[in-house]
């Protein structure tokens, strides 16, 4: 979780810097979800995400060093630096992307997971999006099929309040979207996103579920941004007061205390930060010496032979 | 070898494509116990078993998002469209995720996926069952897009289009798909971006593809009979784009008419006509000629005022012999 933070306000210092470009969308505040949903997967198993991304490929094992070239469009990027930020991809590990329209890749998990019951292999396929995606068309088919194949997938609903700068109260007539489950013929879940050991079984009840071929399950996970929906966006949709309250639910701030108080020792918990610190001192410089993206893999790789 | 119409070259296509591997699935409306909505698939299920041929609810969005999440898996599906007109919803799924994601994963995935969907005119369709969208598709980089025009051709193709590593968009021209029968031989291939020079002749060029083919074929018999070789050019895949044979046949006779189905602005005919006119531009000897559906939607009564049949390619091939 530390290293995604501190990734991520790096990531945001280099942004105001002029080093990325484009949009950047943070994840800080959300961390738990990534983190606890990484640690429950197995090898063949496969997460997409949306455009908010950088956390989950960093919980997956990306190195912050591809992530990082990534987000400073250079050839040794995690897409080679034809992505950016938004369209991180690990095939090695199972991370098959960040994918920028809303929606658009619900359905893709859907036939990821198709896969894995095709083959008869007990592989899961975790979907993430926001509460703003839960009203667009691309949402409704692809969890009608999920739930008709009974596929095994955990839909992940990370509500973090506010879609762009519009709140769940103006786009849904429901406050609680995790009755939207019934309707596709799935079990719903509901809960908040701060305490990662709590996310991890919750989540882990609905990965176990699919892994047993019981099929898939919607939840809603309670969530909040620290930061604008993107780098352009001031929040100005939101009190400070708001703000300052959600922070005390801080995912980090609440694991830093419970290893506190189950006995971890200072020592410890400062030798992690040093080697988070490390890690995205060596991710900036990797970053900063890495050669651009190349114009010859931007026109090699729109097909596997040259497109024409 | 057996004598096949279109549908049952297609449905040969598929059940050998099934055999050779076994991630090769097949989804869709009605593609299972029905058969498709045309019997393209008839059979299929009995065969292979509802894993691998698989109904879905009305959900084109779903079935082309589906599909692509398997291809990018390690599956190789394929999807049908009932009508090329339902296309439409998926239009996202097939320009916004299937056609960027190997570029944009820095070549990581490959999306092995092939949506086929029966398109044009000629059976009283509408404007809903009858439209030709091909030009929407080859505007998109990292989407192939392939017209056949006989069943020896469309079984060929759809083998290699189930083979490529990237999205095909197969358009299967409905009007003809009982209309004629051929030889076609077990296992045959047709590569991808090479078009077919079906009549030799050294007056004018005559470019089409799909059902028109045939339209394109009795104008160049009909003006043949006045002294006008037609030089005929079935171009068989759209994206990738034959241009070398476009080229040289164009470079020979100096004339060019292009014909398709769809409406005239934006139609693929205004590509081909700048690329020729680009590489060929010395060579002309008369500005180049365009047949093609009107800017309407498709009309239900006035089918044959539509379509660019034999009797408006006829006078196209006179007026380029003109100048």
């Amino acid at each position: 979780m530390l290293l995604i933070r501190r990734f991520e306000e790096e990531s945001a210092r280099a942004y105001a810097q002029g080093k990325i470009g484009g949009f950047l969308h943070l994840y800080i505040g959300q961390e738990s979800i990534a983190v606890a949903a990484a640690s429950l997967l197995r090898e063949g198993d496969t997460v997409f995400q949306t455009y908010r991304d950088h956390g989950t490929a960093l919980a997956m094992g990306m190195s912050p060093e591809a992530a990082m070239a990534e987000l400073f469009g250079k050839d040794t990027g995690c897409s080679r630096g034809l992505g950016g930020s938004m369209h991180f991809f690990d095939a090695a590990r199972g991370f098959l992307g960040g994918w920028g329209i809303v929606g658009g890749h619900v359905a893709l998990a859907a036939g990821a997971a198709f896969r894995n019951k095709y083959l008869g292999v007990d592989n899961v396929t975790l979907c993430f999006f926001g509460e703003g995606a839960t009203n667009i068309g691309g949402f409704h088919e692809a969890m009608s099929l999920a739930g008709l194949w009974k596929l095994p997938a955990v839909f992940i609903c990370e509500n973090n309040q506010y879609a762009m700068g519009t709140p769940l109260s103006r786009t849904s007539p429901l406050s609680d979207l995790s009755v939207k489950a019934a309707g596709y013929g799935m079990p719903g879940d509901r809960f908040e996103g701060y305490d990662v050991e709590l996310v991890r079984e919750r989540l882990g009840a609905a990965v176990e579920r699919a892994r047993r071929g019981e099929g898939p399950t919607f939840i809603e996970i309670e969530t909040y941004r620290f930061r604008g929906h993107s780098m352009s966006d001031p929040g100005k949709y939101r009190t400070s007061e708001e703000l300052e309250e959600r922070k005390k639910k801080d995912p980090i701030r609440i694991a830093r205390d419970r290893l506190r108080e189950t006995g971890a020792d200072e020592a410890a918990l400062e030798a992690i930060e040093d080697e988070v610190e490390e890690a995205i001192e060596a991710a900036l410089k990797h970053a900063e010496e890495a050669p651009p993206a190349k114009e010859e893999v931007m026109m090699s790789t729109v097909t596997v032979e040259e497109f024409r | 070898m057996s004598e096949l119409t279109m549908v049952e070259a297609l449905r040969s296509g598929m059940r050998e494509a099934m055999h050779a591997d076994a991630s090769v699935v097949l989804l869709g409306e009605d593609v299972g116990r029905v058969g498709g909505v045309f019997r393209v698939s008839d059979g299929l299920r009995d065969e292979f078993g509802p894993a691998r041929v698989i109904d879905t609810p009305l959900s084109e969005g779903g079935i082309v998002g589906t599909a692509i999440g398997m291809a990018m898996h390690g599956l190789r599906p394929i999807a049908e469209i009932q009508f090329a007109d339902f296309i439409y919803p998926a239009f996202d799924q097939l320009v916004n995720e299937a056609a960027k994601i190997r570029y944009r994963s820095g070549g990581q995935f490959s999306v092995p996926l092939v949506v086929r969907a029966p398109y044009g005119g000629g059976i009283k369709g509408g404007h809903y069952h009858s439209q030709s969208p091909e030009a929407y598709f080859t505007h998109t980089a990292g989407l192939k897009v392939v017209c056949p025009s006989n069943p020896r051709d469309a079984k060929g193709l759809l083998r290699a289009a189930i083979d490529d590593p990237d999205p095909v968009i197969f358009f299967e021209p409905k009007r003809i798909y009982r209309a004629v029968r051929d030889e076609v031989p077990d296992e045959i291939r047709v590569p991808l971006g090479k078009a077919e020079i079906v009549r030799e002749g050294a007056d004018v060029t005559l470019i089409a593809y799909g059902a028109m083919l045939y339209e394109a074929l009795a104008a160049a018999e009909e003006v043949a009979r006045e002294g006008i070789e037609v030089e005929l050019v079935d171009l068989r895949t759209l994206i990738p784009l034959d241009l070398e044979t476009l080229e040289a046949s164009v470079n020979k006779t100096g004339r060019f008419v292009v014909v398709h189905e769809a409406p005239l602005t934006s139609g693929f005919g205004a590509e081909i006509v700048s690329r020729l006119t680009e590489r060929c531009f010395y060579a002309l000897e008369a500005p180049p000629i365009r047949v093609t559906g009107f800017d309407t939607p498709f009309p239900y009564t006035l089918e044959d005022v539509y379509l660019p049949l034999a009797r408006r390619i006829a006078p196209a091939l006179r007026k380029a012999m003109e100048d």
